[in-house]
């Protein structure tokens, strides 16, 4: 929190707050502008602009002469979650890979901006220390690494215990197996976003991950994903499932590499359920393959 | 310091602690180049060993039935920069013994000293045999270190060996090990080595399965980085009935390195089966990346990633 006493002017947004006049305000950190207000009635009146934590405009991906990713265009709010649903290979992990910038992964063209900042001139670690980060929808084995060193990685202060006990793996049982081969995949899955938790991410890009895991279990998942908010974090939950997908803030539909439908949960299922884009044509989005 | 004191100081560098010197209850053997500084057995073990001109030679037995609780430790090496060291040694393990060996070579300051070991291990019907070989260098990278053994492995037996070599410069190592197995013998050989500078590994490890049933597991990690160079071959032959083999080689390649790996695999029965896998090259990119997403810089991912590998 930072707190102004200077005003400054600038426009008003559409969304800004206008919170009453003369007041003195504190600004979350993720507030970017602020200013004074010349009401109509020429009372002056302070607002405050939240910017999107993560703001993506234009982003194209083209591998050869295929468009992997087309001017997508979308945004996602400090500690709010926004579900992707898409067919497979409508581009959903390529996006993932993107953002937090993976080998071989660059954009032809179009800019992100994380918190401000330009995402795509950062390495991977850089944007990992700016509080992003992601779990792979086929996460990673280590040999000889064990799970109590994969959740503190180098922070001696962290206690990995109650992460484990969040994705329902019991840590007597747990902290010192390996993060090998031997675990199955949906416990693999739920190491992962154990891990995630640990690191208090201020975005995690969360691809599928209740693949694999049961139904019973699925529940563990969406209490995960609510924690990460509850931490302040917000969360890009890639996923398929519906009844994950309804925890979200708000979603989007991506088919063919577009974003073809974007409004709340309820709406973006509903919509992604009636016309899935394994058949799609074009009808649908109105996309026709180069 | 006395050649006993400088060894015994850098036995830390390998895992152990010096006080097992002085414990009453476990068995061991330290040699300096030819000489025998000390040694201790327990019951149940025979320690024949002695000094000639230029190598110790001898004979250690761990006698039928018995079971040896606290590791053996075997501590050979040489305090000096230079200097040379040879040991000829036969294992018997005898029918249903079973015992652990903890064998430290430590060469603290060698510049340009050599290390031979040859040894043959005989392992009895049902016994088990736990060898682990801990190597400590200095930084100099002068040695030439030969270890050969052939090992044999009785009805029902197991051996289960671990070479590892992760601190300091080695300069040379040439690892060659013969295990036969007969039926129902089991044998396990791991090996893990960090070679830095201009080090030389050759690991030549074969395993004749012989005996039906018999099972075998060749598995090695080598990373080499600056200009290190290796040459691993796993050979696995499997001869009788139901016998399994598989070779596991992991490599990682870095710097100006260089790495080959060559498995060789026959199978002689139609019952019989041997599998392998190698992979050698960079740190395995998904791991890397994965670190990396969690605040991991690059160097610190694969200083994470190659310790796990070498545990
Ligand atoms: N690096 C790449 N090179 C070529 N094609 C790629 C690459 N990455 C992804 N693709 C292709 O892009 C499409 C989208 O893949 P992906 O993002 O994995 O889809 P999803 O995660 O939605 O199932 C697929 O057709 C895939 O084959
Ligand atoms: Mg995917």
């Amino acid at each position: 929190m930072r707190t102004i006493s200077t005003p400054v002017s600038a426009p008003l947004p559409q969304n800004a707050t206008v919170p009453n006049q003369q007041t003195r305000i504190t600004l979350p950190t993720s507030a970017l502008s602020w200013g004074m207000y010349d009401a109509p009635s020429t009372q002056k009146a302070w607002y405050v602009v939240i910017l999107p934590l993560l703001d993506i405009r234009n982003l194209t991906f083209v591998v050869g002469d295929q468009k992997i990713l087309d001017r997508l265009d979308f945004t996602i709010q400090p500690g709010k979650i926004h579900a992707l649903l898409g067919a497979n290979g409508s581009g959903k992990t390529t996006l993932a890979y993107l953002l937090m910038g993976c080998e071989g992964y660059v954009p032809t063209s179009g800019t992100v901006l994380f918190n401000g900042a330009d995402l795509l001139s950062l390495k991977m670690h850089e944007r990992a220390k700016l509080g992003l980060t992601l779990a792979w929808q086929e996460p990673a084995r280590f040999e000889g690494i064990t799970i109590r060193e994969y959740l503190t990685l180098g922070r001696s202060e962290s206690h990995p215990e109650p992460m484990l006990v969040q994705v329902g793996l019991d840590p007597e049982r747990y902290l010192n197996r390996r993060v090998d081969k031997a675990l199955s995949g949906g416990e693999r899955h739920r190491i992962e976003l154990a891990s995630v938790l640990s690191i208090k991410p201020m975005l995690a890009i969360l691809d599928e991950p209740a693949a694999g895991i049961d139904m019973l279990s699925i529940n563990h998942i969406i209490n995960v994903i609510r924690t990460i908010k509850e931490n302040g974090g917000a969360v890009l939950l890639i996923t398929h499932q519906e009844e994950v997908a309804a925890i979200a803030d708000s979603a989007s539909q991506l088919c063919n590499g577009r974003i073809i439908f974007s409004g709340d949960p309820a709406h973006v299922i509903e919509h992604f359920r009636g016309r899935t884009c394994v058949r799609c044509d074009g009808e649908v989005c109105g996309y026709v393959r180069a | 310091m006395s050649e006993l004191e400088e060894l015994t100081r850098v036995l830390p560098m390998v895992g152990a602690e010096p006080t097992i010197l002085a414990d009453k209850e476990i068995a061991h053997v330290v040699g300096h180049g030819h000489h025998i500084l000390s040694r201790r057995s327990v019951p149940g073990l025979r320690l024949d060993l002695e000094e000639t001109s230029d190598a110790i030679v001898g004979k250690m037995t761990i006698q039928a039935g018995v079971t040896i609780a606290q590791p053996i430790h075997l501590c050979f090496g040489l305090a000096y920069p230079t200097g040379s060291q040879r040991i000829h040694i036969d294992v018997f393990v005898e029918e249903r013994a079973t015992a652990r060996v903890l064998s430290h070579c430590l060469f603290p300051v060698a510049t340009a000293a050599q290390h031979r070991m040859q040894a043959t291990i005989n392992i009895g019907p049902g016994a088990s045999l736990s060898y682990t070989e801990g190597h400590y260098h200095g930084p100099h990278g002068g040695m030439r270190v030969l270890p050969h053994a052939s090992i044999r492995i009785g009805k029902g037996a197991r051996y289960f060996s671990d070479f590892s070599l992760l601190s300091g410069s080695v300069g040379s190592l040439d690892i060659d090990y013969l295990v036969e197995i007969e039926e129902e013998g089991i044998a396990e050989l791991t090996a893990k080595i960090f070679a830095h500078k201009t080090d030389r590994i050759l690991l030549k490890e074969a395993v004749m399965l012989r005996g039906e049933r018999s099972r075998g597991l060749i598995k090695t990690r080598v990373v080499l980085e600056d200009e290190a160079r290796a040459e691993i071959t796993g050979i696995t032959e499997a001869h009788a009935r139901g016998a399994r083999g598989h070779v596991d080689c992991m490599e990682v390649v870095q710097g100006k390195a260089h790495a080959s790996a060559i498995p060789i695999v026959k199978v002689f029965h139609p019952e019989a089966k041997v599998t392998h896998e190698a992979a050698i090259g960079s740190v395995d990119k998904k791991e890397l990346e994965t670190l990396m997403a969690r605040g991991l810089t690059p160097e610190q991912a694969v200083e994470l990633i190659v310790s796990g590998m070498l545990r």
